[in-house]
């Protein structure tokens, strides 16, 4: 039986910045003198440290039938809760045990040493600058050295010419964001691809469509809605009126919006029917929809642009041509078309 | 006797590792090294750990995410779903997003590791802020530590990045609508934003052309991580170069260091911390759901709900997008969209702050000097006054985020709870400033300072019910009785036993 725990013993000292060979080392003061390290806190106490022991080794125990308790899982298919429950004792089990161990039976004390220098004396430095300059200064001093100012601009030409495939990436913007897919004629279907009556909406009835043929068309998106005998008022925009892109079923009012809110581009998917207004969930920004959706709340700072609609001799809702801005989101130079 | 035999087996041990270590030297000539290595020593003070927590928190990363890369698939083709989860049955979504379904409801442990993955970028971002905050408020960051400070701000930019491109990976309705928000902030950037945005989606507008998921994958797994496993690895070895610093405490001074040795004590601890870090990642990814994308269902670019939240430390961005009022710049056919402000701008002024702390700490404290020794928050009210309003600005901005969601709760209009919160971005820091300045100021009158001699005595309730000290040193009462104000201990005191910190 062990009567004690024995460790060798390390050999301690100062193996710091001696002079000479050997001088300079990177950390030359991590080591104190003198220090016991064969000190830990249940060194005297045989009895104790085997208790200990005891527990320690209990409950690395316990990470072992966790561990089995693991595959038994797993082999009978899988469970999170269980899976979690045991990763988590097993784990912790082995840590509790480290922590103890390093708690009561791992051997050193706190120690103090001197932090040591970790700069370079001044030799060094200067040094530094007179190897540098070796290479620097008999070619930059001479006079007209050519080949400063070639590399420069070299450099340069060719380095940008490197970064060209990066053009690859993606396609030019051109003028992708002024149009979306709706076309003269194109029939409002919804979602899932049925096309819509204009007596189909009811009164403060809202449905979100897209231009038929193109229902993957995320910037094409819109809401359509019965805004019943309510009038709105209408905008000019890029010179249309658009009071002429509202359709009559009745006596009630159809009109359409785009559903990219002018934002940041999240689909404007909330309708209060009682306040008439459209409310993007994402930063709130609500919009009026009597008031040709000018957004009257939130970040939002331009107005839903409105789809012109038309009505086909079978009762089904057109576009009679695209929106006339560009819908979603402001960018650099969407002002720069008519 | 078995003590001889212990003592012969040690021998033994020690010989057997020296031919190891012998055998290294031999051709590296290591062992100098490794022995200021295992000899290194490490200040103990609970607050150290936190930057280990974020580093225990990368390795689980590390290991979870490989284990998922095993099942995700980056593709943004469209599929049609039939697996064991029904309430999914028959819908179209991408194959991303039905390889996470799987990995969830099919792949067996796959929802463990998932989620375990999850929780600990959680951990592992709060534990950097956490980190970031300590090194803040005790002026670990001043000289020599400036090159610390700079390469940790790096680390947490790319630790959000790594944290934004995991959580839009599954493409489900959540992510998929940060994504849309994110190209829209791209987008808005003056020049180059509809550039940039093309470039990074592929094809010209939103969702792109389905090049976005692999790439989004290759940034995710690969580019981000790498970047963050270089810039810790420098971290770590500009710590390890620097040393720690430490607290001032009884027999510290700026030229020494005190605390356990790498090895073995801060070996066995260091390594207990990692696996207590795993047991807690894997028990919450086990019992504690996270981010279940089946419930929010696929990306679907007209659906949004409301009420939802992005992961925490996004937050803040969110709540600047909904705070920045409806402003946007227009002239000359040109336009600086409203999301470039809260989007690029703010934060970009806000890291650009956080770079350059540690030089305007210079000149605010006229303080250039090299420091080892830490700051109590206390002793540096305005730093500590300025760090604080810095915290309230971001909670505010945090709660912003959840406008929908506090006002159901409350009862209150989102408009009314909006304006609040854009006032509040300006008298939260204010107010929370001031008190922390004031408390700072109330700390330093009302305790012992470590580097005097620990207060001991009994305390004593008398009759009036005043209390006083027994025993030295003697503490005298001020106005109220509840305001101690303490002689300092002379300066022959000896100071023994551990200082009181914090
Ligand atoms: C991936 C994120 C990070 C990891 C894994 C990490 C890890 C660590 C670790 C393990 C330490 C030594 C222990 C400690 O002081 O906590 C440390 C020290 C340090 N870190 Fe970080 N860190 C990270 C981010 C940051 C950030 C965001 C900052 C500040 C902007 C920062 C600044 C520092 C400084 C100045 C030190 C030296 C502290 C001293 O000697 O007292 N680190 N880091
Ligand atoms: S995207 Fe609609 S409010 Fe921000």
């Amino acid at each position: 039986m062990k009567e004690e725990l024995v460790f060798p013993k390390v050999i301690t000292g100062t193996h710091g910045p001696e002079e000479g060979a050997g001088a300079g080392t990177p950390w030359p003061d991590d080591v104190p003198p003198n220090q016991d390290d064969t000190w830990y806190p249940l060194r005297d106490d045989p009895w104790r440290a085997r208790q200990v022991e005891v527990l320690i080794a209990l409950l690395w125990g316990v990470t072992a039938i966790c561990g089995i308790g693991l595959m038994i899982v797993y082999w009978t298919g899988g469970q999170a809760q269980l899976e979690g429950v045991l990763m988590f004792g097993g784990f912790a089990a082995l840590a509790a045990g480290l922590v103890i161990w390093a708690r009561k039976l791992v051997p050193g004390q706190e120690v103090t040493a001197s932090r040591g220098e970790h700069t370079s004396d001044p030799d060094e430095r200067s040094g530094v600058v007179t190897s540098l300059e070796r290479g620097t200064r008999p070619m930059l001093t001479r006079r007209g050295f050519l080949l400063k100012k070639v590399l420069v601009p070299v450099g340069g030409v060719f380095g940008l010419a490197t970064l060209w495939p990066l053009a690859s990436l993606g396609s030019r913007p051109d003028r992708a964001l002024f149009h979306t897919k709706w076309y003269p004629g194109a029939r409002l279907v919804t979602e899932d691809g049925r096309p819509i009556r204009v007596d189909d909406i009811v009164v403060d009835g809202e449905l979100t469509v897209f231009p038929e043929g193109f229902i993957e068309d995320a910037m094409s998106a819109a809401v359509v809605i019965n805004i019943g005998t309510d009038k709105m008022q209408s905008r000019t925009v890029n010179g249309f009126n658009q009071a002429g892109f509202e359709v009559g079923s009745g006596p009630n009012g159809i009109v359409a919006f785009s559903k990219i809110c002018t934002h940041a581009g999240c689909p404007v998917s909330l309708f209060n029917v009682l306040s008439m207004q459209l409310i993007c969930p994402c930063h709130q920004s609500t919009f009026d929809i009597l008031k040709s959706c000018e957004p009257v709340f939130g970040p939002a700072s331009r107005p839903l642009p409105q789809l012109p609609l038309g009505v086909r001799p079978d009762g089904y809702l057109i576009a009679t041509r695209d929106f006339v801005e560009p819908v979603g989101p402001g960018f650099w130079n969407r002002g720069s078309e008519p | 006797m078995s003590t001889l035999a212990d003592r012969a087996a040690a021998r033994k041990r020690a010989e057997r590792s020296q031919g190891v270590f012998d055998w290294l030297d031999d051709r590296l000539g290591s062992s100098r090294w490794l022995r200021s290595a295992m000899d290194k020593i490490f200040p103990d003070h609970w607050s150290f750990m936190v930057g280990e927590i974020a580093m225990y928190s990368f390795v689980i990363l590390i290991a979870t995410g490989i284990y998922l890369t095993f099942f995700y698939n980056a593709s943004g083709a469209i599929v049609v779903y039939h697996g064991p989860y029904k309430p999914l049955d028959g819908q179209h979504m991408t194959i991303a997003y039905e390889s996470v379904i799987n990995l969830s409801f099919s792949v067996r442990a796959g929802l463990i590791m998932r989620q375990a993955h999850h929780w600990a970028a959680l951990i592992f971002i709060a534990a950097i802020v956490f980190h970031m905050g300590r090194i803040f408020f005790t002026g670990a960051f001043r000289r020599p530590r400036e090159i610390n400070w700079v390469i940790g701000t790096t680390l947490l930019l790319t630790a959000l990045l790594e944290g934004f491109s995991g959580y839009s990976l599954p493409d489900d309705l959540l992510s998929g609508g940060g994504l849309r928000i994110l190209y829209s902030i791209i987008q808005s950037i003056p020049i180059i934003g509809t550039w940039v945005a093309a470039d990074l989606w592929g094809g010209n507008t939103f969702p792109g052309n389905g090049d976005f998921f692999p790439r989004l994958f290759v940034l995710h797994e690969f580019i981000l991580p790498l970047t963050i496993a270089g810039l810790l690895g420098v971290h770590l070895a500009v710590l390890w170069r620097q040393k720690h610093t430490d607290f001032p405490g009884p027999g510290k001074t700026e030229r020494n260091i005190v605390g356990s040795r790498f090895w073995p004590q801060y070996f066995v601890k260091t390594n207990a911390l990692l696996l207590f870090i795993a047991g807690v990642v894997f028990g919450l990814g086990g019992l504690v759901q996270i981010n279940p994308v089946w419930v929010y269902g696929p990306y679907e670019s007209a659906r949004a709900s409301s009420g939802t939240q992005p992961d925490w430390y996004i937050g803040w961005l969110d709540g600047a997008l909904r705070l920045w009022p409806h402003w946007e710049f227009r002239s000359f056919g040109h336009e600086i969209p409203n999301p470039f402000f809260p989007g690029i701008l703010i934060p970009g002024i806000i890291f650009a702050v956080i770079y350059a702390w540690p030089w305007v700490d210079k000149r605010i404290y006229r303080d250039y000097g090299e420091h080892n020794l830490l700051d109590r928050p206390r002793d540096k009210p305005l730093r500590t006054a300025l760090g604080v309003a810095a915290l309230a600005f971001f909670v505010d901005l945090t709660l912003a985020s959840a406008t929908d969601l506090i006002g159901s709760a409350l009862g209150v209009a989102f408009e009314t709870l909006i304006e609040i919160m854009q006032y509040g971005t300006f008298v939260a820091p204010a107010v929370a400033g001031v008190v922390a300045y004031r408390v700072c100021l109330r700390l330093q009158r009302g305790a012992v300072h470590p580097i005097q001699r620990p207060v001991g005595g009994i305390m004593v309730r008398d009759a009036q019910g005043g209390y006083h000290t027994l025993g030295a040193p003697h503490a005298e009462e001020h106005e109220t009785g509840d305001e101690h104000e303490l002689e300092p201990a002379g300066a022959a005191a000896t100071a023994v036993g551990e200082g009181t910190l914090e």
